[in-house]
């Protein structure tokens, strides 16, 4: 009980951070807002649904990324990361925790970018809102311990991106097929598992990335 | 009883070697004053004791968990958003300190930051942000106590606070301190480590 009251303290700081300096999510609501903007405007009239949604994970995917590149700003500032790694708790406390936020930006940025593609391109499905928060979990799952690494290297702006988004190609198959396929069960399970692979891998990995 | 025994301590950061062959023990309760000038490996030592980097070459021993080490970096490894209080909580609860807020207020008021627990972090002078520090270093009341350049930034009040501090947690506690001010700290010292 004391792991998660851990967890709850660090992903509430996060939070009260981001209240208090609106560096994030404003930035992120912005970019997604005006990239499906572009995308409507950009996108001939007959073009497909299947491209639509594309287009859709595409917008989310570098929302996540905006998103993650300032996830370790804080604590990179004044060094506040080596604090956390002394503290008792347990380190993987600080992934999840961060992972929490992370997953809380996305989710409010969603909560504008998915009514956005509705009015510019068409309906939204259930598919589609559950292939999206299965694939927020996976994002911020391996984004969050990707951030962490990056946090620490002088090129972490390139080395990110060059990280995050080779590993995060699954989670595009598995977010398009679910919202255009007949049977989105198959892919919504493949994304639950890629979840459940990467939050574990990442969870028990985390401790080595940010201690030598 | 060695809380700290270092055997031919090394540490490079590339090609850059920092320290070399390092040896020395520092027993239960002792006092080691680090002295060096800039790039000696001063901050290194201490981050290398705190455990915040591993030795390259050597060995190092630290008798202490980490909920047992206070570290006072060159940083205050606090948050600039967040207030004085919100800061010194979040370590409470990290640091699963008993009676937290009693505790916190206690720190606050001996270095003379209770008026100013609302306040943000990043509002601080370097003298408020020196002390918020070592509110924070101090908060579990740690059993060893590595801390680098304590007297930085502090005005006449603060390191007279500071001198009043040190005399009495070198009663009871183990500490090391680098500094660059060793006259002002060479009464409590047990030991000295000068670093080339």
């Amino acid at each position: 009980m004391r792991y998660f009251g851990d967890v709850a303290a660090l992903a509430r700081k996060d939070l009260l951070l981001e209240l208090r300096s609106r560096d994030t999510l404003p930035a992120m609501v912005l970019f997604v807002l005006s990239t499906l903007v572009v995308f409507h405007f950009a996108l001939p009239a007959e073009t497909s649904e299947t491209a639509e949604t594309g287009l859709l994970w595409v917008a989310l995917l570098f929302t996540a990324l905006l998103g993650l590149v300032r996830a370790f700003v804080a604590e990179r500032e004044q060094r506040v990361l080596d604090g956390l790694v002394l503290a008792p708790c347990d380190r993987s406390a600080i992934w999840l925790g961060k992972g929490i936020g992370v997953v809380a930006f996305l989710a409010l940025a969603e909560l504008v970018a998915l009514p956005a593609f509705a009015l510019f391109f068409g309906p939204v499905g259930w598919e589609l809102i559950v292939a999206v928060a299965l694939a927020d979990i996976g994002l911020a799952a391996v984004g969050t311990l990707l951030a962490a690494m990056a946090a620490a290297s002088r090129a972490r702006e390139l080395l990110l991106p060059l990280l995050f988004l080779p590993l995060v190609i699954p989670v595009v198959v598995g977010g398009v097929g679910a919202s255009v396929a007949a049977q989105p069960g198959r892919y919504l399970a493949f994304l639950a598992l890629y979840d459940a692979v990467f939050a574990i891998l990442s969870w028990a990995s985390f401790e080595y990335v940010v201690t030598e | 009883m060695t809380v700290i025994r270092a055997r031919g301590l090394g540490r490079d950061f590339g090609a850059k070697r920092v320290l070399r062959g390092l040896d020395f023990d520092l027993a239960h309760g002792g006092f080691l004053v680090v002295t060096g000038p800039n790039g000696a490996g001063k901050s290194t030592l201490l981050s290398l004791c705190a455990g915040l980097l591993a030795p390259t070459s050597g060995e190092l021993t630290v008798e202490a968990e980490r909920a047992e080490i206070g570290y006072l970096a060159h940083e205050p490894l606090v948050y600039r958003e967040l207030t004085a209080l919100e800061n010194l909580d979040l370590y409470g609860r990290l640091y699963r300190i008993p009676e937290r807020r009693e505790r916190i207020g206690m720190v606050l008021e001996r270095f003379g930051l209770w008026e100013a627990r609302h306040e943000r972090a990043g509002s601080f002078s370097r003298g408020m942000a020196q002390r918020l520090a070592l509110c924070r270093a101090l908060l579990h009341e740690p059993r060893l106590l590595l801390l680098d350049e304590p007297y930085a930034g502090l005005d006449d009040a603060g390191t007279q606070l500071l001198d009043d501090e040190l005399q009495m947690l070198a009663r009871e506690r183990t500490l090391v301190v680098a500094t660059h001010e060793p006259e002002r700290v060479s009464e409590l010292a047990t030991s000295a480590l000068a670093l080339a």
